[in-house]
């Protein structure tokens, strides 16, 4: 693991090599047989262990899409066909009418101003708006996509969304033992969460602003002791 | 670009939760999230924290001549400055109406209610007063920004010490630092602002200090300035739900609890603060 800043050099090679965020290739000159790869935000380096696959890790509370990632959005304009989704990033994307699961021209999803979605991210190109789907495009099955009901919404920073997708980490399983919860994890900074009492909501958001590496970093300990003073 | 208003789900999580007295953050509905004051360096450079909510306030002096009208008095001006920093809803150019109210209500705190003794401030009728400059830099905006920048802009004020100076007969003599001991402002009382926001379902209590959900899903905002001793300055509510003699009565009773609270702290911290400053005597 290293450091990288913006316009660096990176020297990753492998025949079948697999750039993630913060990585790109430029065209580089014929002379030198590997086109350069360079940086394109500064983090930590990071790269599996064979080496086919690069990316760069940072925390930010800016939102760059993706395609493919999954985010929560919230609507905020009903446009033609389809809708407005504020997904925290520069510009809002589009989501179609069509693309949720059983949907067709007669009988499309009703989802009003404010509602929040489980979406995933189909197109993203630095200049075009980004486009959401809420289904699997091969099978059109919703694959847990869809409006999000009830519930509350967190906003956390990056590095924390991803910290909750990562199956070893602790904060979900513990609370996940005490009282069943649900929740949707968006990389866009937003996590949707929803139990039965709201004092178990409540309790779930608390955590997840205390483990946030950008405001306290709490640890497993620190997070038992926090769930003990909730009463949960 | 303005963010978006807050998603059904968010509101009715709060309305529910507010309705069973629970807030998101835990505190209980009439609980100031507790502030945290820091000095710099200099004399008169605080930055007061709510939580995330966090402004910068300096205070620094000048020799002008005061205005024709206004001889034996000083001069306090206020510059805050709200930028997209601080949030995303504030924008360069364009006051909002929720920016205007923070500067006028900051303006009826911290100057029109007299907290600072503007005939100490004259040096030589008609000729020579100080002028006091008040810059308050919203850093962040969490929710409750008044209520932040009020307490940041009274505490530079009584952390503040001007220097000394000696009149004989037309003559103004300025003793520096290092010659002389700078004296503090002479203050009439220190006034606080405390916020309350009212929610759209009248079973609702009520809450002190909102966040920035809460307000920006409040119906209605009161701000209540007063200081310790019992002294109502300001009250300001713009619009938003009725309210009933007896909710804006208790609401003050309230706030008369929370301001001696206040006071006691940041007493205490000043007095912490000075204690740890070495000021050199020759």
């Amino acid at each position: 693991m290293s450091l990288v800043l913006p316009g660096q050099h990176v020297a990753a090679q492998h025949v079948n090599l697999k750039l993630g965020p913060g990585l790109l290739q430029t065209s580089g000159d014929a002379s030198t047989s590997a086109p350069p790869i360079i940086a394109t935000r500064a983090g930590t380096l990071n790269h599996n262990p064979n080496g086919s696959k690069w990316w760069v890790e940072n925390n930010s509370r800016r939102y760059v899409p993706a395609a493919q990632e999954s985010v929560v959005g919230v609507i905020i304009q009903k446009a033609g066909e389809g809708f407005r989704v504020d997904i925290g990033s520069a510009q809002a994307a589009s989501l179609d009418g069509l693309a949720f699961e059983s949907a067709t021209k007669r009988n499309k999803p009703n989802l009003k101003i404010g509602s929040l979605v489980y979406a995933r991210v189909s197109l993203a190109h630095k200049d075009m708006e980004p486009e959401l789907e809420c289904f699997d495009a091969q099978t059109r099955k919703s694959e847990g996509f869809g409006e999000l009901k009830g519930g509350f919404m967190v906003r956390c920073s990056s590095a924390m969304c991803r910290q909750l997708l990562d199956s070893k980490h602790f904060l979900l399983p513990m609370l996940g033992a005490r009282f069943p919860l649900e929740t949707a994890i968006g990389v866009n900074g937003r996590v949707w969460v929803n139990a039965k009492d709201v004092r178990e909501v409540i309790g779930i958001a608390r955590c997840i602003e205390a483990v946030d590496p950008d405001v306290g970093g709490t640890d497993e300990a620190g997070i038992a002791n926090l769930l003990r003073n909730l009463g949960l | 670009m303005r963010p978006p208003s807050p998603s059904i789900p968010e509101k009715e999580f709060l309305f529910t939760a507010l309705k069973q007295s629970l807030r998101l953050d835990g505190r209980e509905p009439l609980e100031l999230r507790p502030p945290v004051l820091s000095f710099g360096p200099e004399l008169g450079w605080v930055e007061c924290a709510l939580g995330k909510t966090r402004v910068i306030a300096h205070v620094d002096a000048k020799m002008v001549k005061p205005p024709p009208e206004r001889p034996f008095e000083g001069i306090i001006t206020i510059h805050s400055e709200i930028s997209p920093m601080a949030s995303s809803e504030y924008e360069i150019g364009r006051p909002s109406e929720e920016e205007i109210t923070i500067t006028r209500m900051l303006d009826k705190v911290l100057k029109r209610s007299d907290a600072v003794d503007k005939e100490s401030l004259c040096i030589l009728a008609g000729q020579r007063v100080w002028h006091l400059r008040l810059t308050l830099h919203c850093l962040a905006d969490a929710g409750n920004m008044l209520d932040c920048a009020c307490l940041a802009g009274i505490v530079a004020l009584k952390h503040f010490r001007r220097p000394d100076v000696e009149v004989i007969g037309d003559e103004v003599t300025i003793h520096p630092p290092s010659e002389r001991a700078p004296v503090p402002l002479s203050m009439h009382h220190t006034p606080f602002c405390l916020t309350f926001a009212f929610f759209p379902d009248s079973e609702t209590s009520p809450v002190l200090d909102p966040s920035q959900l809460e307000q920006r899903l409040s119906a209605g905002l009161m701000s209540v300035a007063l200081n310790a001793q019992r002294e109502l300055c300001v009250v300001q509510k713009l619009g938003g739900v009725p309210l009933s003699l007896d909710e804006v009565l208790r609401i003050v009773n309230v706030a008369v609890l929370k301001a001696k609270e206040l006071d006691q702290l940041v007493d205490t911290r000043l007095k912490e603060d000075w204690l740890g400053r070495n000021v050199e005597l020759i």
